[in-house]
């Protein structure tokens, strides 16, 4: 054994020195080959996702997702801002029982659910967004992150009301079980099939925006330092360490990445800040350009509508209100109130969309790598008319890389590693989601876990070989599939959030639910 | 009397047991609580998969302090013919501890010096010194 892999190893070797040139090319027409066949699978279904609503240019689903975000908010009264403070000090554990302690805390579930968020939606998702729809596009997310609040909120509380708990004191949860035991609850029909349907959606979603689109985007920003080389590899290794981690056991890996992937968000955060002061008579001057924007375009594709479709879709890609992924991550709460899950996750499309993203877009914008016709003061379209110009013709990561860069010259490098981590555990949560959906599907046991696992990480591969326009759209479009069933649902399981909501507040009022004096 | 004794797991308890026993045996009506502390904060970071493991490792944390600690401590107690109980929990050891104390109307704690040294303890300090610190309770530390 020993023999063959040595044997192996060498004439790997003597290929790799004796013909470098064809070993390229050969790499080269692989990458092209697996994104040819990628998007001819997958156009029909990006396709549908994506259709404009008949006589406008407009997507369907984006408008589907901001009616559902807009519904919750109006049902339960903007809950996102009347229970803010309250969800503040159930994260600070004013709330807690000391009883309790050694249980998830509030705060921990939202550090997790957090973890599985932000990651590249919010640096190269941001990108995306400001590149296509301009700097108003973040008016629009910012307003979508708002009022995702309320949607997160419905679903974080639901996951956690009707979660599974096993004899041996382990969880699942998440819209599969809250569709198919609420639809019962409530004598629905059809509970079944639609939770069904949900889990086949949150399948490809963890494989296309949880899986696909982090290894696209770390090899993206892997190359901007080393120089170009073909993406298999990058994905054959990225594929090795998740691997090591889900199916081999490694938990240590997956536990460092925990641990430094929040003081990672800290930095990346810090590294905005400090652009904005080096900037700070720009400031004005961004935020003009994102109300300018966000009613006129200033000349992008599609005129304030093009700004406005790419605010919501990356608001919600980034944060994944709606989508139901937190509520996954939200179940394994032990609380006695679901409700009190609902109000800690409202805190999560703010972080994420509110704050981080829009730090990103304001960096976008000041560093001026948006190149804008002096003579109109709208923006230039590149050659394609798809996108702004920027100055070195950067998109996606690559562009918020040169926005810090042109401030702060070493941070290219930082947001490298910032990348690859996020990647990495944006990746290690989508596998835990996407295996919840797949053990719901086909029961839990250790062969099905297993080549679920094994599918993960062939995607990966997969991912970081194609081109960023296919694997962007299946992503979004699996990810947005999602959010088709779960929105439907929680229409009709909202009252039930309702009754926990008036309950609640009512018991908070009169004093019997109070805080812990530690 | 209320009596709080801290143990960590060392060998070392054994002495803060003898010298709970030897005060108890002075006074009447004296009610030993021994407490077990396991290091834990809700503001860490763990995984989804941790999360849902959560509660059953909980237990599993609990039943194990509860077999190899605080039961043989209670056990030894009563058999010397006190009035004995444990508790277990998460959090800060300190913290905990003087919690508990608090509450229960203890009128002293009695912990064993910290097993721990060197460097460790002069980075992140130790859990005696941060009671002997912070304590609302006199705290006895038996060498």
């Amino acid at each position: 054994m020993t023999r063959i892999h040595s044997m192996l190893l060498a004439v790997t070797a003597f290929l790799a020195v004796a013909v470098p040139a064809q070993a390229q090319e050969a790499a080269a027409s692989l990458d092209a080959r697996v994104n040819e066949a990628f998007s001819n699978a997958t156009g029909w279904f990006v396709n549908f996702i994506f259709m404009s609503i008949p006589g406008t240019n407009f997507p369907w689903i984006v408008m589907w997702l901001v009616i559902g975000a807009t519904v919750f908010t109006v049902y339960f009264a903007a809950v996102q801002f009347r229970f803010f403070g309250h969800a503040i000090g159930l994260v600070k554990g004013d709330y807690s029982d000391p009883n309790d302690a050694g249980e998830v805390s509030h705060f921990q579930a939202l550090a997790t659910a957090l973890s599985g968020t932000v990651g590249l939606g919010n640096i190269a998702g941001v990108a995306v967004a400001v590149g296509i729809g301009g700097p108003g596009a973040t008016f629009w997310m910012i307003l979508a992150g708002l009022l995702g609040m309320a949607s997160k909120f419905t679903e974080c509380t639901l996951g956690v009301k009707y979660r599974n708990e096993y004899p041996d004191g382990t969880v699942s949860g998440g819209p599969m079980y809250y569709i198919s035991k609420g639809f019962d609850e409530l004598g629905l029909p059809g509970g079944k099939i639609l939770a069904v349907l949900f889990s086949v959606f949150c399948i490809l979603g963890a494989l296309g925006g949880g899986n696909m689109f982090q290894a696209n985007q770390a090899h993206a920003q892997i190359t901007q330092i080393t120089g170009e080389f073909p993406g298999w590899i990058t994905g054959v290794v990225f594929a090795a360490v998740v691997f090591a981690v889900i199916v081999g056991g490694i938990k240590s890996i997956a536990k460092v990445t925990e641990k430094v992937v929040p003081f990672m968000g800290i930095l990346y955060v810090g590294a905005a800040f400090v652009v904005l002061i080096v900037n700070y008579n720009m400031i004005g001057w961004a935020f003009g350009q994102i109300f300018a924007g966000a009613f006129t375009g200033l000349g992008v594709a599609g005129g304030f509508v093009g700004a406005l479709i790419q605010g919501f879709k990356r608001a919600a890609f980034s944060n994944e209100a709606g989508v139901g992924s937190a509520a996954i991550a939200h179940s394994a709460v032990k609380t006695k109130e679901p409700i009190t899950e609902g109000f800690v996750s409202l805190l999560e499309p703010l972080i994420d969309t509110v704050v981080i993203c829009t730090m990103t877009a304001l960096v976008i914008i000041i560093s001026q790598q948006l190149i804008i016709d002096q003579a109109t003061g709208n923006y230039m379209l590149n050659e394609a008319g798809s996108a702004i110009a920027t100055v070195d013709g950067n998109s996606g990561v690559a562009l918020t890389s040169a926005a810090f860069g042109s401030a702060i010259s070493w941070f290219p490098f930082v947001l490298a590693i910032a990348v690859i981590l996020f990647a990495f555990s944006t990746m290690i949560s989508w596998s835990y989601y996407g295996l919840k959906a797949w053990t719901y599907l086909f029961g839990e046991g250790k062969t099905t876990e297993l080549v679920f696992k094994i599918i993960f990480c062939v995607f990966i591969v997969i991912g970081a070989a194609a081109s960023l326009g296919p694997v962007i759209d299946f992503s979004d479009a699996a990810i947005f599939a999602m959010a088709v069933v779960n929105i439907f649902c929680l229409y009709f399981l909202m009252k039930v959030v309702r009754k926990e909501l008036d309950s609640y507040s009512a018991r908070l009022k009169s004093g019997e639910i109070k805080k812990f004096t530690h | 009397m209320k009596l709080v004794i801290g143990l960590d797991g060392q060998s070392s308890g054994e002495k803060a047991l003898e010298f709970a026993k030897s005060i108890a045996a002075h006074g009447d009506n004296c009610e030993l609580i021994v407490v077990y502390v396991i290091e834990w904060s809700p503001f860490s970071f763990q995984t989804a998969e941790e999360n849902a493991e959560r509660h059953k490792r909980r237990e599993e944390e609990i039943s194990i302090a509860m077999e190899r600690v605080v039961n043989p401590a209670v056990a030894s107690l009563k058999e010397a013919g006190h009035d004995a109980r444990a508790i277990v929990r998460h959090g800060d050891v300190a913290d905990t501890i003087d919690d508990i104390a608090h509450s229960e109307g203890a009128s002293q704690i009695i912990v064993a010096r910290s097993s721990a040294g060197g460097l460790t303890s002069r980075i992140f300090g130790s859990s005696t010194a941060n009671l002997v610190m912070n304590a609302r309770v006199p705290v006895t530390v038996v060498a």
